[in-house]
């Protein structure tokens, strides 16, 4: 599995190649079988470049946006609830038009953007960490320490990941005063959204971990005498994080639209500060008057984002399918 | 059977007290009840002897225990934010909650399982492949998107349909539904489809696939080889034997459905348990944040246990003793 991922250790190029002098990097990566997979698929590159295009817009969102959301002085409520520039009545200073409180719409979306991504980054990264841990200990230890984490995992699951979130944003804004939590939403909606999807990683990494441990390099690992961590972290870890790269992309899309929903739903990002949720939230106050583009924006951009990374998901959990080939 | 009757009923109540210990400690960690519930003047005495009053004086285990027994008889204590019994709130709101889940399972179940016959019958026509790719696009998007680009079609743009609330509600005894007025069933529309929807792609998808599956089978070539018509061989024989895991798969959705109802409450303005949920985490209102964590986890652990009995009933693999060791609950 890692072989595969990782091109620079591709293990048997094929003897014409090393004949003809050795292929440059670039080269055994574009003939790899999952580069190849890649360029089959149409749907696939145009996933990789619309998230790619999310990603680097978001990023660079200072150097991209026209105009800041959070510059109060260049806000003019003046120019609030304007029609996007196509639109007779529209401002060509404004591309997609302007929210209720005159902020440039593409500029708030850009911005709002990058909390999404990095919310989801952040949260996605939490659950890994904390779901491999576990599922590693749980699979190399086993015996009640592995009971206990699988059966916990087990109840998890079967309560709707939207449902724990609540939960753990309530008992945390119980916990924190309303300032810190705002302040904090940040590490807030990590803790939630990682704490939701850590049991696939854990279940995951167990089962591969099951198998490893009875392979015979882990039992020459023992012979040697390491220890129990530096077999699991050294030797079991790098041969059981295959799997684990595409339950990370598949989780990012639902981190990112658990984020959107939180917020939406008025537990997330303070309706102030700009996220994709927020913005679509109050977005549905205007939509009665005709005010569609401050909802309609916003939401193409989550939709495509999310549509694109489970596209790359699934593309990812093909192409490292060997069985699939 | 009586066995496994016992094993499956263990492990449901070992389940529940997990759960259970959860929302205790969500009372432990958070606040202080006696804050919540008297005034700024309340005198040190005063409080002292809410607190004997309330038991909080108790060791933590006599106090969990009070709690199980209680939360098992359906008290949840007193909301400290509608200063209103948590069950009585519940009640209340639970129809609005029901009838939407069910109109939402049944609107998904009589769209999706055609869709899903027609998908894998025609797997290379047209229009499979427009619903396929339709499919897609519905899962991507959020439910609260779907149900604002719903609102906006059918009740800013068209005009049709009401926006929010559950228009007029019918009293049946202490059950108020929506089934029995005109306006009430325009309510529900709109809403059931926005929760619906995830469920008819899921219901469509696993049909499709189940369906190309069980078209390669023996029975199948033997049924047309008996001359049957198409209809017989595709809805009597095929679309019967895709049903088992289908029902299945339904049945644990539903409690997903009355979940997922929190955020399509939200973009209705239903007034069901999901909307009086989501408030309480607002404000953070224990009690009602608790009662509502026991009340999912408990429909969740009901069907899961009629499923499993189901199983038992329709695979006779399962009524071979499972290996001991097995099962840690």
């Amino acid at each position: 599995m890692v072989e595969q991922t990782t091109e620079s250790a591709h293990p048997s190029v094929p003897v014409t190649e090393i004949s003809a002098g050795l292929p440059s990097t670039w080269h055994r990566i574009w003939d790899s079988d999952v580069f190849y997979s890649f360029r089959a698929s149409k749907v696939t590159m145009v996933a990789a470049f619309v998230t790619f295009m999310i990603f680097f817009l978001a990023t660079f969102a200072p150097l991209v946006a026209p105009h800041s959301p959070f510059d109060v002085a260049t806000i003019d409520l003046m120019d609030a609830e304007l029609p996007p520039a196509w639109e007779a009545e529209g401002d060509q200073r404004f591309l997609l038009g302007t929210d209720n409180l005159g902020r440039d719409l593409w500029s708030t979306i850009l911005y709002g953007t990058r909390i999404s991504l990095v919310v989801g980054f952040l949260s996605v990264i939490f659950g890994l960490v904390v779901g491999v841990s576990l599922g590693l200990i749980s699979g190399y230890v086993g015996g009640f320490v592995d009971a206990f984490i699988m059966r916990v995992a087990e109840i998890q699951l079967s309560i709707p990941s939207i449902l724990i979130a609540l939960l753990v944003a309530g008992t945390l804004r119980g916990v924190l005063s309303a300032e810190a939590y705002n302040d904090a939403i940040v590490y807030v909606l990590v803790l939630t959204i990682g704490t939701s999807i850590w049991p696939q990683f854990a279940r995951t990494v167990r089962g591969s971990t099951l198998v490893e441990r009875n392979k015979e390099y882990v039992l020459a690992a023992r012979v040697i005498g390491l220890s129990r961590l530096a077999i699991m972290v050294r030797h079991v870890l790098p041969n059981v994080m295959g799997p684990v790269l595409v339950i990370a992309t598949i989780n990012l899309a639902i981190a990112i639209l658990t984020e959107a929903t939180l917020s939406f739903l008025g537990v997330g990002v303070p309706p102030t500060e700009p996220s994709l949720g927020t913005m679509i939230s109050e977005g549905q106050n205007y939509l009665f008057s005709g005010l569609w583009w401050i909802t309609i924006f916003p939401g193409i951009v989550l939709a495509a984002l999310v549509l694109a990374v489970n596209l790359l998901g699934d593309w990812l959990r093909d192409a490292l399918n060997p069985k699939l080939r | 059977m009586i066995a496994f009757l016992i094993r499956r009923l263990l492990q449901a109540i070992a389940v529940m007290a997990v759960v259970a210990l959860c929302a205790f400690f969500m009372f432990q960690f958070v606040g202080d009840p006696v804050n919540q519930m008297v005034g700024e003047d309340a005198t040190n005495e005063d409080r002292e002897y809410l607190r004997e009053q309330l038991g909080l004086n108790d060791p933590i285990p006599v106090q969990f225990a009070n709690f199980a027994i209680k939360a098992a008889q359906g008290d949840f204590g007193v909301s400290y934010q509608h200063k209103r019994k948590v069950s009585i709130l519940i009640l209340e709101r639970m129809p609005a909650t029901l009838e939407l889940a069910v109109t939402a399972a049944i609107i998904a179940a009589l769209l999706g399982v055609p869709a899903g016959v027609y998908t894998g019958l025609r797997r290379f026509g047209f229009t499979s492949k427009l619903i396929m790719t339709l499919s897609l696009v519905g899962i991507s998007l959020p439910t609260f998107l779907i149900g604002i680009l719903l609102i906006y079609l059918f009740a800013v743009i068209l005009g049709w349909l009401p926006s929010f609330g559950r228009g007029e509600v019918v009293k049946l005894g202490t059950w108020e539904t929506n089934y029995l007025s005109v306006s009430g069933l325009k309510s529900i529309i709109l809403p059931a489809v926005t929760l619906g929807l995830f469920q008819m792609t899921f219901i469509m998808r696993l049909i499709r696939s189940e369906m190309l599956e069980v078209l390669r089978a023996d029975f199948i070539k033997f049924a047309r080889a008996r001359g049957l018509p198409n209809r017989l061989v595709h809805y009597g024989h095929a679309l019967k034997n895709t049903l088992v895991p289908v029902i299945t798969i339904i049945g644990l959705q539903l409690g997903s459905l009355i979940a997922f109802a929190i955020i399509t409450e939200t973009v209705f303005q239903w007034p069901g348990m999901g909307q009086l949920f989501l408030q309480a985490v607002q404000v953070v209102d224990i009690p009602i944040m608790a009662a509502y964590l026991i009340l999912i986890a408990f429909f969740f652990v009901v069907i899961n246990l009629i499923v499993d009995m189901l199983y038992y009933v329709v695979d006779p693999r399962l009524r071979v003793d499972l290996p001991s060791g097995g099962g840690h609950g």
